[in-house]
């Protein structure tokens, strides 16, 4: 068994509510006499569950609580969990840019962050000088950015700019120079939070790919954050699931990605019935959009081919079902905004039951190909538009062996996933 | 874990009052010379005069002296030449003054850099304090070319002293008061920002309380002589000009007390940036 990478014991992370600072200096005093005193802090809460979507009087809330795991040298591990649920706080505090309130990390070798590229940079210096700028930053030495440094300037392809103060240069070059410093780190951790990435799809891929290779060859330890599903199960082999500042999973990550899955359904059920950015007439209103599998099971994540049912409730005054043709559609988006498929009741020369409270769209089989897509909502009647909603709801689509032959599709080089035989 | 020893970060909520990590600030130490070296360059980039600004500031400052304090309101310079009399002091007082007004920025100045990325803090207002040391050594060496001038060609003898062998220690008490004062109030601005407008007028006057402008053997009450000694940089230039003019006296009492004072403020000042500079970021 290798060693140990990272070693996370009872992490716990307390951030203040509303303003910093207790806000009155004798609140403060009071503090400071507390801890002289070696008791515990009179403004201190304890059991406190950060839940963004409930309103509370507590002037804390716990960001993190009670974590503990271990990461084995040369593991990628993907952190995966919706947004609130500790996941950049956690890197946070490993990248040491802030520190817990309780408990410990133990980590093993150098820590850099990949995304974070072109730290330092000033405007005025040359490339050359802000290459050892921002690897001294990074804490590189000089000696080991002098060595590095003909690779640095290769791979960045800004080899004629090199002596240019880099306020002339272009955005791109500016990006390029900047990761091709920190691609050349070589840190025992690479930490890559793709939830603050910057730059375009491109320069996101090359992360990506720099990572896989860093993950897969050097036998390097990564932390990988990201709400892409997919790219989590290509690049990690491991998984830790976040919710509300608390680990509920810690495996493998198909067990943690389905674990993740299950607990989405939670979010899935909260109502957008009070979501206001909507157009139309209101005449009809939609409730809820829910998606099922064929065993009626709820989820978000399908893999291509699967069946998927998607329940679209809504309430309706009587008026809107006075117009000769009434329809409900569904738009489907892929991550970059195409239209990738179009469900209406239209299609089927149907109007919309009066006496139901929910139409049920069924797909035999989704054949789309792997990645996130999102839904639009849209009802209306010869009136116009009743209700529009952009973006209510999203599902992830993964990869799993189709066709049956153990084969795999190129990511990202495919919108659908079709079937076909060979003779 | 079988060997604790084996870790290379460790990573805990609350550090001991003194946990120096000197070591850390040494292994970084590549970072501190960048630092200087972006500092010197950027500063006078697309300026037509350059580092001459490092000599025509302290230049201007001295003859706004000579004019208003020397001139018009006739102040004593206990009879040594008005130009090196004032230089001698703007030269110490600019130093500490830009210094401490940089590092007292420290955190609000660096929040971008700090939230992204680790390397110990203590690494800026070291490289500050050094790439200040930069423009005094090359207002010194402006300081010691007049001086010499006026030496061959003027009607000038001063009385040079053995006190000069103390300027390394002058230079070294005044780089640890501003280092120290300056984190002192760079911590405490995160929260109570207020201390960032007390210290920006609060400084240039604070030169009224340091024997700059006059000696402080002009002075006559008692009281208020006393007063200007509790100003540890009163120490370091009193001594400064007794040893290269010889007037006054050599107060090892009061230079004692800026030594003593300095490193006080400059533990006091560690201990609070140690404690500050982990959940920083959580305040700012």
């Amino acid at each position: 068994m290798s060693e140990i990478a990272i070693q996370v014991e009872n992490l716990s992370k307390r951030y203040r509510l509303g303003s910093s600072g207790t806000g009155t200096i004798v609140s403060d005093v009071n503090r400071f006499v507390a801890r002289i005193r070696g008791k515990e802090d009179p403004t201190k809460k304890i059991g406190f569950v950060n839940d963004r979507t409930k309103k509370t009087n507590e002037e804390f809330v716990w960001s993190l609580q009670d974590i503990n795991f271990k990461i084995q040298q040369g593991d990628a591990v993907g952190i995966i969990g919706k947004n609130g649920a500790g996941k950049s706080t956690l890197l946070k505090i490993i990248s040491r840019i802030t520190s817990p309130t309780t408990g410990q990390v133990k980590m093993r070798g150098r820590v850099a962050s990949l995304l974070e590229v072109g730290t330092g940079f000033h405007p005025e210096l040359t490339g050359r000088e802000n290459i050892f700028m921002n690897g001294s930053i990074m804490g590189m030495t000089r000696q080991e950015i002098k060595s590095k440094f003909d690779e640095i300037v290769d791979f960045s392809g800004c080899e004629r700019y090199i002596d240019t103060p880099v306020k002339r240069y272009s955005s791109g070059m500016h990006v390029r120079l900047a990761f091709a410093v920190s691609a050349h780190l070589e840190p025992e951790i690479l930490i890559v939070d793709e939830v603050l990435a910057v730059g375009d799809a491109e320069f996101q891929k090359k992360c990506l790919n720099k990572m896989d290779q860093v993950s897969r060859n050097d036998g390097r330890t990564v932390l990988f954050v990201s709400h892409n599903m997919t790219a989590i199960k290509t690049l990690c082999k491991k998984g830790i699931l976040l919710k509300n500042g608390m680990l509920i999973g810690d495996g493998s990550i198909d067990d943690v990605v389905n674990l993740y899955a299950e607990n989405e359904i939670d979010s899935l059920q909260t109502s957008i019935s009070d979501l206001n950015n909507r157009q139309g007439n209101g005449l009809l209103r939609f409730v809820d959009i829910k998606f099922y599998d064929l065993k009626g099971k709820p989820t978000s994540h399908f893999f291509v081919g699967e069946g998927v049912e998607i329940h679209v409730s809504y309430e309706a005054d009587d008026a809107f079902f006075m117009s000769t043709k009434t329809t409900i559609d569904i738009d489907i988006n892929d991550s970059l905004n195409n239209r990738v498929a179009w469900l209406s009741s239209s299609i089927y020369k149907k109007n919309i039951d009066a006496d139901k409270k929910v139409i049920v769209f069924q797909v035999e089989k989704i054949r789309l190909a792997q990645g996130d897509y999102n839904f639009n909502l849209y009802a209306a009647n010869d009136l116009g538009i009743a209700d529009w909603i952009m973006n209510v709801s999203r599902i992830n689509i993964l990869y799993n062996d189709y066709y049956g032959t153990g084969g795999k599709v190129p990511e990202k080089q495919l919108a659908m996933v079709t079937d076909f035989s060979l003779r | 874990m079988k060997d604790k020893g084996k870790w290379d970060i460790y990573i805990q909520p609350k550090s001991n009052w003194f946990e120096l990590r000197l070591l850390d600030v040494w292994k970084y130490r590549d970072l501190i010379f960048m630092f200087v070296k972006r500092d010197f360059i950027a500063q006078y980039k697309q300026t037509i005069l350059g580092p001459i600004w490092f000599l025509i500031q302290p230049l201007i400052t001295t003859i706004v002296f000579i004019v208003v304090f020397g001139k018009i309101a006739g102040l004593s310079t206990d009879g040594q030449p008005q130009i090196l009399f004032y230089l001698s002091g703007v030269l110490f007082w600019n130093y500490f003054s830009s210094t401490f007004l940089k590092i007292s920025e420290t955190f609000l100045a660096n929040t971008n850099i700090f939230s992204k990325i680790y390397f110990p803090r203590l690494v800026v207002p070291i490289s500050v304090v050094l790439s200040s040391m930069i423009s005094f050594g090359i207002q010194l060496i402006l300081f010691v070319i007049i001086f010499t001038y006026y030496l061959i060609s003027k009607d000038f003898y001063p009385a040079i002293n053995s006190g000069i062998l103390l300027f390394p220690i002058l230079v070294l008490i005044m780089a640890a008061l501003s280092i120290g004062m300056g984190i002192i109030i760079s911590s405490m601005t995160i929260k109570y920002r207020d201390l960032r407008y007390l210290v920006t007028f609060g400084v240039p006057l604070l030169m009224y309380a340091t024997p700059i402008v006059y000696p402080l053997s002009s002075i006559k009450d008692p009281t208020f002589i006393f007063l200007l000694k509790l100003n540890p940089m009163t120490g370091i230039i009193e001594t400064f000009r007794y040893s290269i003019f010889g007037i006054g006296v050599l107060d090892i009492y009061t230079l004692f007390y800026s030594a003593f004072i300095t490193i006080i403020l400059l533990i006091l000042g560690i201990a609070i940036f140690n404690k500050v500079e982990k959940n920083f970021m959580d305040s700012i």
